[in-house]
């Protein structure tokens, strides 16, 4: 038994959960500050930005000195290659939720219109990122499958908030920017839910070997 | 992919020792198969049946059929000589007979009745190139081979086996006493000798069965666990044990 390099693969995982719970955070907190329009809430999402590219470059490094020492094969090796290709999406995470929360911060908005559903779609999509990731940690390619099937839900949120977004316009009562701003906002969620999605995809690699490719941008 | 040797219900003992059991295997034409496990799986003892090599060991018992081009090498018909031409070995540790290179690689083809110098010329320059040696060797063929490397010695040994034009070239750990650059030779040499000639090759480096095998077979207490593309076997093994072997998950 490699017990060096078996406990590396645990703390391989241990280093996933930590930044998909940064990850998860940002994505929760994102949303809190626009249900709330919470501008400080939203300068700290902004923040911890860092904190997580830190952590995808950590994560990078430990995989390709992982490949470099312990000349990983089989489901080692795909659950590495899966991790490495994993914390891209889950940095673009991180960039979606500073994104949403650097439109709240700097936008006028004073009140979210009433009828968007912005606080259940960021609740799908935060159910989407924390099951993405713990499908991994458990190699549960069962999981990974549902949330690719759940992203659905988010993608007809996008669509429903999109549709109110244009019969505000039409009505002319409401500001433009605004408007513009939760679209983009919507939007930002809707990649997320994409994002987590790609992790579900490498996920079902690791555990099955089966490579379905990842979301089109 | 045609077949050429069949192996078909396999067993060995030595003595009360069932070495190998049941192996039921087709080796594929012009590829490189690599045989894997731990010591004592069986790989080199099955690597030695396929050209008889086993004949010689005192109180061996074999049973079942391994076929060559169709042909029984078990029949008692068959001549035990012109099976080990038609199947070549190459060991572990490099061993040159004690006289020139050039007469290390005519002994063979001596052998077997070819006296004409400039035949044996032909066939001590061919057969060192196709070991990626001759360049190396071609202005002292006249000195002795223990005067090479470990590594030329290896390769020597290599065209010495393919002197007497070999379709299968048995290869035992033959790399396992070189350093990286002689292994990364004969690991070049093995995947151009494939297009003429048949390797089946037994290594302890994983990595290298990755890297230049097509098929390979894991091997564990005597049993045939798995025979599968190589890239199959080290993405996504059907075989638990196979898995757990590969991944260093064993013992």
């Amino acid at each position: 038994m490699r017990s060096v390099y078996m406990a590396e693969l645990e703390e391989l995982n241990k280093k996933m959960i930590s930044m998909g719970m940064l990850c998860e955070n940002s994505v929760a907190k994102a949303a809190q500050s626009l249900v709330g329009l919470d501008r400080d809430l939203a300068a700290e999402v902004v923040a911890k930005r860092e904190e997580i590219n830190r952590e995808e470059r950590e994560i990078e490094n430990f995989c390709i000195r992982l490949l470099l020492t312990q000349q990983p094969v089989a489901r080692d090796l795909r659950m590495i290659s899966s991790a490495l290709k994993m914390v891209t999406d889950m940095e673009r995470i991180g960039d979606q939720s500073t994104d949403i929360a650097d439109v709240v911060r700097a936008s006028s908005l004073q009140k979210i219109p009433e009828g968007l559903n912005f606080r259940e779609m960021a609740e799908s999509v935060i159910h989407m990122v924390t099951k993405s990731i713990d499908a991994f940690v458990n190699q549960d390619a069962v999981v990974a499958d549902a949330i690719i099937s759940y992203d659905d839900v988010v993608d007809s949120y996008f669509d429903s908030i999109k549709g109110k977004l244009v019969g505000l316009l039409k009505n002319d009562k409401s500001d433009t920017t605004d408007m513009l701003d939760l679209l983009m906002i919507a939007k930002y969620f809707e990649r997320t839910g994409d994002h987590a999605v790609n992790i579900a995809n490498w996920v079902i690699f690791s555990v099955t070997g089966e490579n379905r490719g990842v979301q089109g941008k | 992919m045609s077949t050429i040797l069949d192996v078909e219900k396999l067993n060995l003992w030595y003595g009360d020792h069932h070495a190998l059991k049941d192996i039921n295997v087709e080796i594929p034409k012009n590829r490189i198969t690599a045989l894997i496990g731990p010591s004592g799986c069986g790989k080199s003892t099955f690597l030695k049946t396929l050209n008889r090599m086993n004949d010689l060991v005192a109180g061996v018992k074999i049973e079942g059929d391994v076929l060559y081009n169709g042909q029984n090498i078990y029949d008692p018909s068959v001549d035990v000589t012109w099976i080990r031409k038609q199947i070549g070995m190459v060991f572990q540790k490099a061993n040159p007979f004690p006289m020139s290179i050039y007469d290390n690689i005519a002994y063979g083809p001596r052998t077997h009745g070819i006296r004409s110098r400039v035949r044996l010329d032909e066939i001590v320059e061919r057969t060192l190139r196709d070991a990626a040696i001759w360049e190396e060797v071609k202005d002292r063929l006249k000195k002795p081979a223990l005067g090479l490397s470990g590594g030329q010695q290896q390769r020597l040994c290599i065209a010495r086996a393919l002197a007497v034009e070999p379709d299968i070239l048995l290869m035992d750990e033959s790399t396992s006493a070189l350093d990286p650059i002689s292994t990364g030779k004969i690991e070049e040499l093995a995947q151009q000798l494939k297009e003429k000639y048949t390797v089946v090759m037994v290594t302890h480096n994983m990595q290298q069965a990755a890297r230049i095998s097509d098929e390979c077979a894991f091997f564990l207490l005597g049993e045939l666990v798995e025979f599968s593309a190589t890239d199959k076997m080290f993405s996504t093994p059907t075989d638990k044990r196979t898995e757990d072997y590969i991944t260093g998950r064993f013992g």
